[in-house]
């Protein structure tokens, strides 16, 4: 679906014809949008906040997935291990050689890519099932070096970590680390969406669509295939450090695999290949879980908690709530909630009539 | 014409896929500047040999050389930056993106953007590297007349536009030699006549080598310079499009060993 413009809205340079964002409406609710959300904090409490800094960073690491996932075509079920490593990374960066945090945060990010690179290599070879499996692979390979290298992770007791700091102004509050998580989502969003409209990634999703047709376009597959897992594993290194700054703690079992399919549940939820959907869909699995046990709350001890013999049971209310949601979109809406806002924008739109 | 170097020279290939044979002991070359055209019935090999000259598949022997330098063993995509462009015979656009970005992949190897400066675009001259590549893209859309689809999703447009697409992707790779796997199939005369144009004015003026598979006689004895006829992977003739039709063995691959009543005026456009 080709984005609706108003009528008139031409456009006079190539350069005006290629923004992220294509009307003037849409760039003004944008800077609205992101000057409302500074003044969060003003109005929210911790725990409104808490939720906005966890979909931050949430969202940076399954915008990485996606753009595996959504844009390149392929499979991985191991990234919360890439997530995890970010977040020790950080961590050893700054207790051991005294980095300071906003610069581990990157670095987290950049050898994380690395090791990504490595992990990603059979995607040069492998696709489908069989690409699936290897990443499975890079989760337990990882999962049980966190176990293992007490050195680097601090073995079952976890690593304590420090809050950032920069000029002896310290991001250790939900306030003021809202901004530092906002500052990387913008950063890392705008890179991603410049990213889609520039060569390598329309390279990605050539490979995607037609991978026959876009090696004849002299697009080295091995090398997309790979570099995709790389990307991925930027973002998700950077969503991870960005966690271990905010929780203070890393702890070696917050990384399995069931965390792994939550990453490709946003991602679907959101919207494959979608890169607001990634955001989207970050922010429905953190609200989701909120809003089940608000429900089981209301429903705790009420008639039909009675009637049903919910009694404990109740707070698993929230995991199957999870399965459900990504059965449903699977379903009804493939597309993810990115389709469902263009739709909802399109109504609005054409309403009452179009031109 | 006057002899010079082929752009394009196949030197005895044949191609086997475990007891079938694909392409027995072909060779031609392909002049510079000129239209080639390779007929036969179905199943000749035709597709076979593009996808040779492309990379798709390696021979199991001989040797292709373009431009003087061998490219048997090389990958498909640096045969692409060394200036080899092809179509497909069954549809192979990137169906979910638009238009241009489809016609975009093809400036792949003349852009030089990599990720970190796509993702800083503004900074790293990734921009301006794309304005000046949509500058001439824009001109391949205008010369192929597929400005007003220009922001469609590839894969709803139809048949004859998605066609018309493909062949502005092959064209947007600045290729000396075009391979076009049946360019014209599936389409209506008036369709096949723009199309027709395209091809010979590719030719004509934009200065390519045209390579190009086509069942349409009357197409091919029309456009091409020189015609190759290949029957069960076996080169039968080559020559003049006259010279061709009028070879015996042609004359049988097309239409049977001729009984008592040979001369039926055979092939007609």
């Amino acid at each position: 679906m080709t984005a609706l413009t108003p009528c008139g809205d031409w456009r006079a340079s190539y350069a005006a014809d290629t923004t992220i964002f294509p009307t003037r409406n849409s760039r003004i609710a944008l800077l609205v949008g992101l000057a409302l959300l500074c003044c969060a904090p003003l109005v929210f409490g911790r725990y409104e906040l808490s939720l906005l800094i966890n979909i931050g960073f949430l969202g940076i690491a399954a915008l990485g997935l996606n753009i595996l996932v959504g844009f390149t075509g392929q499979i991985s079920i191991g990234h919360a291990a890439f997530f995890g490593l970010g977040a020790f990374v950080s961590a050893y960066l700054h207790e051991r050689y005294h980095v300071p945090v906003l610069l581990c945060i990157p670095i987290a990010g950049l050898v994380t890519a690395v090791i990504g690179l490595v992990f990603g290599a059979p995607a040069a070879r492998l696709k489908g099932l069989y690409l699936a499996i290897a990443t499975l692979a890079a989760q337990f390979i990882l999962e049980d070096f966190f176990a293992r290298a007490q050195w680097f992770t601090g073995g079952v007791a976890g690593r304590m970590t420090e809050s950032p700091v920069l000029f002896g102004l310290a991001f250790d509050r939900d306030e003021s680390y809202f901004y530092l998580t906002l500052a990387y989502v913008v950063v890392m969003f705008l890179g991603a969406a410049n990213l889609m409209r520039s060569r390598d990634g329309r390279a990605l999703v050539a490979v995607r669509d037609h991978y026959l047709s876009a090696e004849m376009m002299g697009i080295n597959l091995a090398y997309y295939r790979t570099l995709s897992f790389g990307i991925a594993s930027l973002y998700a290194g950077i969503g991870g450090a960005l966690y271990a700054h905010y929780l203070l703690f890393v702890s070696v079992e917050a990384f399995n695999i069931l965390f792994s399919i939550q990453f490709l549940g946003m991602v679907i939820i959101g919207g494959l290949g979608s890169v607001m959907g990634s955001l989207m869909g970050a922010a429905f699995m953190v609200m989701l879980p909120e809003v089940t046990q608000w429900g089981a709350d209301l429903l705790a001890g009420s008639a039909i908690d009675r009637a049903l013999k919910l009694g404990a049971s109740i707070s698993f209310l929230r995991e199957m709530v999870v399965g459900a949601a990504i059965i449903l979109f699977l379903i009804f809406e493939p597309d993810g909630l990115a389709r469902r806002w263009r739709l909802i924008k399109a109504y609005w739109k054409l309403y009452p009539y179009s031109h | 014409m006057q002899v010079e170097t082929p752009i394009l020279a196949v030197d005895g290939v044949s191609l086997r896929f475990g007891g079938v044979r694909a392409l027995t002991d072909v060779s031609f070359v392909v002049r510079p500047g000129e239209i080639f055209s390779i007929i036969g019935p179905n199943g000749a090999g035709k597709t076979s040999m593009v996808n040779c000259i492309s990379g798709r598949y390696r021979p199991t022997e001989g040797r292709i050389s373009f431009d003087g330098a061998d490219i048997t063993r090389l990958g498909p995509n640096r045969r692409a930056g060394l200036g080899i462009g092809r179509t497909f015979q069954n549809l192979a656009l990137f169906g979910h993106m638009t238009v241009l970005d489809n016609i975009m992949v093809g400036r792949h190897h003349l852009l030089k953007s990599g990720v970190l400066r796509g993702m800083l675009y503004w900074l790293g001259g990734a921009q301006r590297e794309e304005l000046a590549h949509r500058r001439e893209v824009e001109e391949i859309i205008d010369f192929l007349e597929i400005q007003p689809v220009r922001k469609a999703i590839a894969g709803t447009l139809p048949y004859g536009l998605r066609k018309r697409v493909e062949l502005a992707r092959a064209v947007a790779l600045k290729p000396k030699l075009i391979l076009l796997d049946e360019p014209m199939a599936g389409m209506n005369l008036e369709e096949k006549e723009d199309m027709a144009r395209f091809i010979t004015d590719l030719n004509a003026e934009w200065g390519m080598t045209v390579l190009m598979i086509e069942h349409d006689m009357g197409v091919v004895m029309d456009i091409s310079h020189r015609v190759m006829v290949l029957d069960f992977g076996r080169r039968i003739a080559e020559g003049t499009p006259e010279a061709v039709l009028a070879h015996p063995e042609v004359r049988r691959a097309y239409l049977g060993e001729p009984l008592d009543a040979p001369e039926a005026e055979p092939v007609v456009a």
